[in-house]
């Protein structure tokens, strides 16, 4: 991808998690009433198709937004670059989409 | 975006029709001398005068008290961008820049070389890194016909003659380069400089190489490293706004790439 391409996804991703980041913090508060835990969360959420696809947006944006922008921290603070770094960050956005998808899923 | 002006004295400049008399009293100046990485600090008093700029400071030690020191200028009013150094650590133009202007309760002065540039000695940086990013940045002008076709017909009300206008006022004085935090941490960086004169030059309707100077400008170190931090629009002292421009050449490169511009 593009410099320019890559700058955009960031942006675009930017602009996609703010509603949803005040949206999720708005359910946590809803949702735990007795300690932050997955069942906690799951026992209000489960089967609930609509928040499995707030949540997948979510994740996918968040695995596109935070590789990004750790690669311009890569780059501006320990002068990490090149293909090498970048193949790293393809695999941490692998890791970050799958954690959450698999969260995702628990949901559906 | 803010309109390019034509160099602003100091809001502090002293009255010119009164004659330049010494004020009786010295200043002490730091002067960062050394070849190279090396540095280290020197001091000089040097007798205040009341019209007087950090460059007559740098000019009379170098007569008065050692003519080893090193630096650089040559017009003297501002125009040809060679004197720029840092001062009380900020980056800027001493010819330019009054000495009532920057030294502050303290009355202390503290003279560098341009930070982000090599030094060569004393207080001339090496700004060849400076030169050659214009030349990455597609900086070079590229006309569409040659001296015998006729003249171009250009609407300075157009909004593209109206960017190129706001930018085109660049003296070259690496001072925004020296402010610059992208360009410390980014040595691939462009910089504000190289930035702005693509921007004026993708503006220009006479330029026949725009697409080859977008891509420059979009490659890794160009447009999308800038922060939009602003350290170039707070010291250029023209007056100029980098910033804005290379946030137009962002804005135009990625509706390039995703084909939603009918620009060429």
């Amino acid at each position: 991808m593009t410099e320019a391409a890559l700058y955009a996804a960031q942006r675009v991703t930017a602009m996609i998690l703010a509603p949803l980041v005040l949206i999720h913090l708005g359910l946590i508060l809803y949702a735990v009433s007795d300690g932050l835990t997955a069942d906690e969360i799951l026992s209000r959420t489960r089967g609930n198709m609509a928040w499995a696809a707030f949540y997948g947006l979510f994740v996918l944006s968040a695995a596109v937004h935070a590789p990004l922008g750790l690669r311009n921290i890569l780059r501006e603070w320990l002068g990490l670059r090149g293909r090498m770094v970048d193949c790293v960050l393809v695999l941490f956005a692998a890791l970050l989409a799958g954690l959450g998808l698999r969260a995702v899923l628990a949901v559906i | 975006m803010e309109t390019g002006t034509a160099p602003q004295p100091d809001s502090t400049e002293p009255d010119r029709t009164k004659p330049d008399v010494p004020l009786g009293d010295y200043l002490t100046v730091r002067v960062s001398r050394g070849k190279g990485p090396e540095n280290r600090y020197e001091e000089f008093q040097v007798p205040r005068r009341e019209n007087q700029t950090v460059l007559d400071i740098v000019t009379w030690i170098q007569r008065n008290a050692d003519p080893a020191l090193s630096y650089r200028f040559a017009c003297r009013v501002g125009v040809c961008g060679s004197c720029a150094m840092t001062v009380n650590g900020k980056p800027r133009w001493t010819c330019r820049t009054h000495v009532s202007k920057v030294i502050g309760k303290e009355r202390s002065l503290t003279i560098e070389p341009l930070r982000n540039l090599p030094r060569i000695k004393d207080l001339a940086a090496d700004m060849s890194a400076f030169f050659e990013k214009w030349q990455q940045a597609g900086g070079r002008f590229a006309g569409k016909t040659d001296r015998t076709g006729p003249l171009a017909r250009i609407d300075p009300e157009s909004p593209g003659r109206k960017a190129v206008d706001a930018g085109i006022e660049c003296i070259n004085c690496a001072v925004c380069y020296s402010a610059c935090d992208v360009v410390t941490w980014d040595e691939d960086y462009l910089g504000p400089a190289a930035l702005n004169r693509a921007w004026t030059l993708v503006n220009d309707e006479r330029h026949a190489e725009k697409r080859e100077t977008m891509k420059k400008v979009s490659a890794a170190g160009g447009c999308h490293s800038c922060h939009s931090h602003g350290s170039c629009v707070e010291h250029c002292p023209i007056g100029l706004n980098p910033t804005a421009g290379i946030a137009g050449l962002k804005r135009r490169s990625v509706l390039q790439t995703f084909r939603l511009s009918g620009e060429k």
